[in-house]
């Protein structure tokens, strides 16, 4: 993969946001008031493993933000960050996981979810309560409880069905080339 | 199919500005209220926001449904921080006047009162804004007018790429989930948590899949047609920066400077009137 930031990253970034905006519509409600678990986490987290950190970043910021506009009118800036913070970190082993040379195995499968809780931990319980307190001045119980709901959602569905996705779309990529190295 | 916010082309003096004056006034105007907690400041911005939004003659039937979600939202946030925080307001303002008792711990106190109303004209000050925003803005011309500010034109085509493909999207989005749905799969909330989670992969699959498609295809079309190449590029949609620009940002500027000093005065972002 290339390393600067080429044509293919313009392009990932703006169709990846597009995605990203678009799923904001698919909420699953888990039975406590006010949180669902976000299937756009989990394509995050998947353009973020495939096309690395600045790709994921962006698409975090940019995605979150628009979404935020487009669907509820307010943008709520201490949850915006946090969703950059995802992308980067689990974009930032993006090399490793191979996913576009199929070569994301079990192994790669470990690192990205180990790395996506840190990022998701980072974010969510750190990151978003914090900015609430600072920007919004919350009460703090309220926000590090929604923070604590908000990463559990968010391991949970980019471990399942983020990993499904990388193995699944790794398999399809990997066999697109017939030529095999001789030893 | 939820309704999104959407560009609609009119001819008003917001709609003759710049995209990157909308978005800087858009920009200072949500941290601005971020920042303040200082009523008077507050009740000033949505009393501008009120006039720009009659002004950019934004009908309610573009706004009202997405309007209906945000207050919904809101309401859940109040209850939300009264249930478990019912005495933020007396540890913000540091007095408390009980004006009636409603059950065990919890009190109805003056000073939380205010500051849930403060918290809820917060949501008022920077609705309108997004509003204008988003409906008066020309995406092509946002992006245009952002590298014109110095933005590199990579990210500002990005942005642009963006807000072109969400239609495109949502279109597949909506043709695979009725496809998946005419095939009985079921997506409402009838379904049980992991069946649900299972059943939304079968519309993120196809929908992902497509997706990485189109980024081959319009990523290999860019580079044929040699995006990229040079370190300047043109735009179709270009528009000077015209008095009135440099007016709306110098005057919002203006502004922010003055409600911030207002606000700070005493030291402290937060006021009342008991103070």
């Amino acid at each position: 993969m290339n390393k600067k930031f080429g044509i293919r990253e313009v392009v990932a970034i703006g169709i990846g946001t597009a995605l990203f905006v678009v799923l904001t519509e698919i909420q699953i409600p888990i039975g406590i008031p006010n949180t669902y678990l976000q299937p756009r986490m989990a394509v995050l987290a998947f353009l973020a493993a495939v096309f690395g950190p600045v790709v994921g970043g962006v698409i975090g910021l940019l995605g979150h933000a628009l979404g935020d506009a487009l669907f509820y009118g307010g943008v709520w800036w201490s949850w915006v960050f946090p969703e950059a913070v995802v992308g980067i970190g689990v974009g930032m082993l993006s090399k490793s996981y191979k996913v576009l040379e199929g070569g994301f195995d079990r192994g790669a499968a470990i690192r990205f979810n180990l790395v996506q809780i840190i990022a998701n931990a980072l974010a969510w319980i750190l990151l978003a309560p914090v900015l609430d307190i600072l920007i919004y001045a919350e009460p703090a119980n309220k926000v590090f409880i929604q923070g604590a709901f908000a990463f559990l959602g968010n391991i949970i569905i980019i471990g399942v069905l983020g990993t499904i996705l990388l193995f699944a779309y790794s398999r399809v990529a990997g066999k697109s080339g017939s030529l095999q190295q001789e030893d | 199919m939820a309704k999104l916010l959407s560009y609609e082309e009119n001819d008003t003096w917001i709609h003759r500005l710049s995209g990157i004056t909308k978005l800087m006034f858009f920009l200072m105007w949500c941290a601005l209220s971020a920042m303040t907690y200082d009523t008077r400041v507050l009740l000033v911005m949505i009393l501008i926001s009120l006039i720009a939004f009659a002004v950019s003659k934004t009908k309610w039937q573009q706004v009202g449904s997405v309007f209906k979600v945000i207050m919904a939202f809101m309401i859940l946030n109040l209850a939300a921080i009264f249930v478990m925080s019912p005495e933020q307001g007396c540890a913000i303002y540091g007095t408390r006047k009980v004006l009636f008792h409603i059950a065990g711990n919890y009190d109805m106190t003056r000073d939380q009162l205010f500051y849930m109303f403060n918290v809820m004209i917060k949501y008022f000050t920077v609705i309108p804004a997004v509003f204008i925003f988003l409906v008066t803005t020309n995406p092509s011309e946002l992006a245009a007018s952002m590298n014109r500010v110095g933005i590199p034109y990579t990210i500002a085509y990005s942005l642009s790429i963006a807000l072109r493909y969400i239609p495109d999207v949502q279109g597949d989005f909506h043709r695979i989930r009725n496809a998946q749905e005419a095939r009985g799969i079921e997506m409402s909330a009838k379904a049980k948590l992991f069946e649900r989670i299972r059943r939304t992969a079968s519309i993120i699959f196809p929908l992902l899949f497509s997706s990485m498609e189109r980024i081959d295809v319009v990523s290999n079309a860019m580079e044929l047609r040699g995006f990229g190449k040079y370190k300047k590029r043109t735009w179709y949609a270009m528009k000077p920066l015209r008095r009135a620009d440099y007016l709306v940002l110098a005057g919002t500027l203006i502004f922010v400077i003055c409600a911030l000093l207002v606000t700070y005065a005493d030291g402290s972002r937060f006021w009342a009137y008991w103070l």
